[in-house]
């Protein structure tokens, strides 16, 4: 009887293992297994290389989005604009803008079409808290398209705030139009101006 | 490449009496918006009523491994002209790489309708006459939509108009002297159209969906690209933003830190090839 602490200590250590390394898993390695995931995925599933948009969404949802801060991302494409949005503002603009964005990767991953995608090792020094994650889609007869993901560690893991292709930042793109957006009609005009254009997307593909 | 220019002198003067269109800010780098956008418009009506659908016919038409062996046939006439920007860059190993690579496809590769010099270590690149042109020193010059081209700027659309001298599908069969050279040309030219067309399909259909203003969104990436391309996918890190946002913004409500948004400066926006889209994530 006096053995069966330990063991339950052992128990436990041997479960909290594999947790911790989930979590620590390094920037590459977590880009690298999501990648692998969501292929094996769209590979086996007939719905979605067929275009069914909700099934594709609802992959982006489970698979991707745990792994993006899209809090960040409105702040960066806002720029000096979001420190006069107000704090319902800033939700609202996350969630429009977070709608509109797995909108466009579920579009995108219908495109997959076998390409071989490759993770390269990070390139970082311990202990740094923001990398960029680089890999490439490799495919015969063009030039492989380079995937980029800016990653800063969280208190619980590493999460992408930006996604570079082919050296075009998808934050720096959205910022031009926000700004604009911003001065012509204002926050709540952009915050409508993003719900009208998720209506719209919705409304065609249902 | 040789594409109707009267046509697109013609475009460039109506587009230049329509350009009173409402724009209400404008972009350093884009003096000349109001013109840009009414090209803009143009070159989306054609490419909604002709290009566009007959692409998708195109697509539809025939099986994906013939589509790839057409790719293949037009992205090797390329090659050597790649080489020769490269070797203008002063990249020699690069120039030699993409000289081999153009002899390799063209023979054991069929005419480069199978790119086996991926397979051996020769990847193709993105080279052309306004990128080698900024690696001589020239600035990006003015934000410039070209009729049917698209995207450009007075540095890039310069390196267009020369590369048009060494578009093979036109020189070719000038070159060889064949029967209906003509008749050649045109279709070459064509057929290469349609099917660049039609590799863009799934970035275009990106770009409509993820955009609010297509115009700014395009532009923005065109400069981004640009760069990355002069840089060969290494470009520095941009200089601080001038003035345009905080270097120490305060905490926003959500409690998320907001870095300095960098913004890219007027200077080092760099700039041309129509493959501004191509890298946006088609297949």
């Amino acid at each position: 009887m006096k053995r069966r602490p330990a063991v339950l200590i052992w128990a436990l250590a041997a479960l909290a293992v594999p947790v911790a390394s989930a979590q620590e898993l390094t920037p590459d390695a977590l880009v690298k297994t999501v990648t692998q995931d969501v292929i094996a995925v769209i590979k086996e599933d007939k719905a979605i290389q067929a275009g069914d948009r909700k099934k594709t969404i609802a992959l982006v949802e489970e698979k991707v989005l745990p792994h993006f801060n899209f809090t960040r991302m409105t702040a960066l494409a806002m720029g000096a604009n979001w420190r006069k949005a107000t704090p319902e503002q800033q939700r609202a603009l996350v969630d429009e803008f977070r709608t509109l964005l797995v909108r466009t990767y579920s579009t995108a991953l219908t495109a997959y079409r076998n390409q071989v995608i490759e993770v390269k090792p990070l390139r970082a020094k311990p202990g740094d808290t923001d990398v960029v994650v680089r890999s490439e889609v490799k495919q015969s007869g063009t030039e492989p398209v380079t995937i980029d993901y800016s990653m800063e560690q969280t208190p619980n893991s590493w999460k992408v705030y930006d996604v570079t292709v082919g050296g075009v930042s998808l934050v720096t793109t959205y910022r031009d139009t926000f700004a604009n957006e911003v001065r012509n009609v204002g926050v709540d005009g952009l915050i409508k101006a993003l719900a009208e254009k998720n209506r719209q997307l919705e409304a065609k593909r249902g | 490449m040789r594409r109707p220019w009267r046509p697109a002198v013609a475009a460039l003067a109506v587009a230049g009496l329509a350009g009173c269109a409402t724009v209400k800010h404008l972009d350093p780098r884009d003096p000349w918006e109001p013109m840009n956008r009414a090209t803009f418009e143009f070159n989306d009506g054609v490419d909604r009523v002709a290009l566009k659908p007959i692409a998708e016919a195109y697509q539809f038409v025939l099986p994906e491994p013939v589509r790839i062996g057409v790719r293949n046939f037009f992205e090797n006439l390329r090659d050597p002209w790649i080489a020769l920007n490269q070797l203008l860059q002063g990249k020699v190993e690069e120039a030699l790489s993409d000289g081999w690579r153009f002899i390799a496809n063209s023979t054991f590769g069929i005419g480069g309708i199978f790119d086996i010099a991926t397979d051996m270590r020769m990847p193709k690149h993105n080279e052309d006459f306004g990128q080698t042109l900024a690696v001589w020193g020239v600035d990006f010059g003015p934000y410039l939509v070209l009729p049917l081209l698209g995207p450009s700027s007075v540095r890039d659309g310069t390196g267009t108009l020369v590369a048009s001298q060494m578009y093979l599908p036109w020189q070719l069969p000038k070159w060889l002297d064949v029967d209906h050279r003509v008749a050649w040309q045109n279709s070459l030219t064509v057929v290469d159209l349609i099917q660049t067309r039609a590799n863009l399909l799934d970035a275009t259909d990106l770009l409509e969906q993820a955009a609010l203003d297509r115009y700014g969104f395009l532009r923005n990436a065109y400069f981004q690209r640009r760069r990355n391309l002069i840089y060969d996918g290494n470009p520095p890190p941009l200089p601080p933003s001038d003035g345009q946002s905080g270097a120490a913004p305060a905490e926003p409500a959500t409690g998320t830190a907001v870095p300095a948004a960098s913004t890219t400066a007027p200077h080092d926006a760099a700039a041309l090839a129509a493959g501004a889209q191509r890298a946006a994530g088609s297949d």
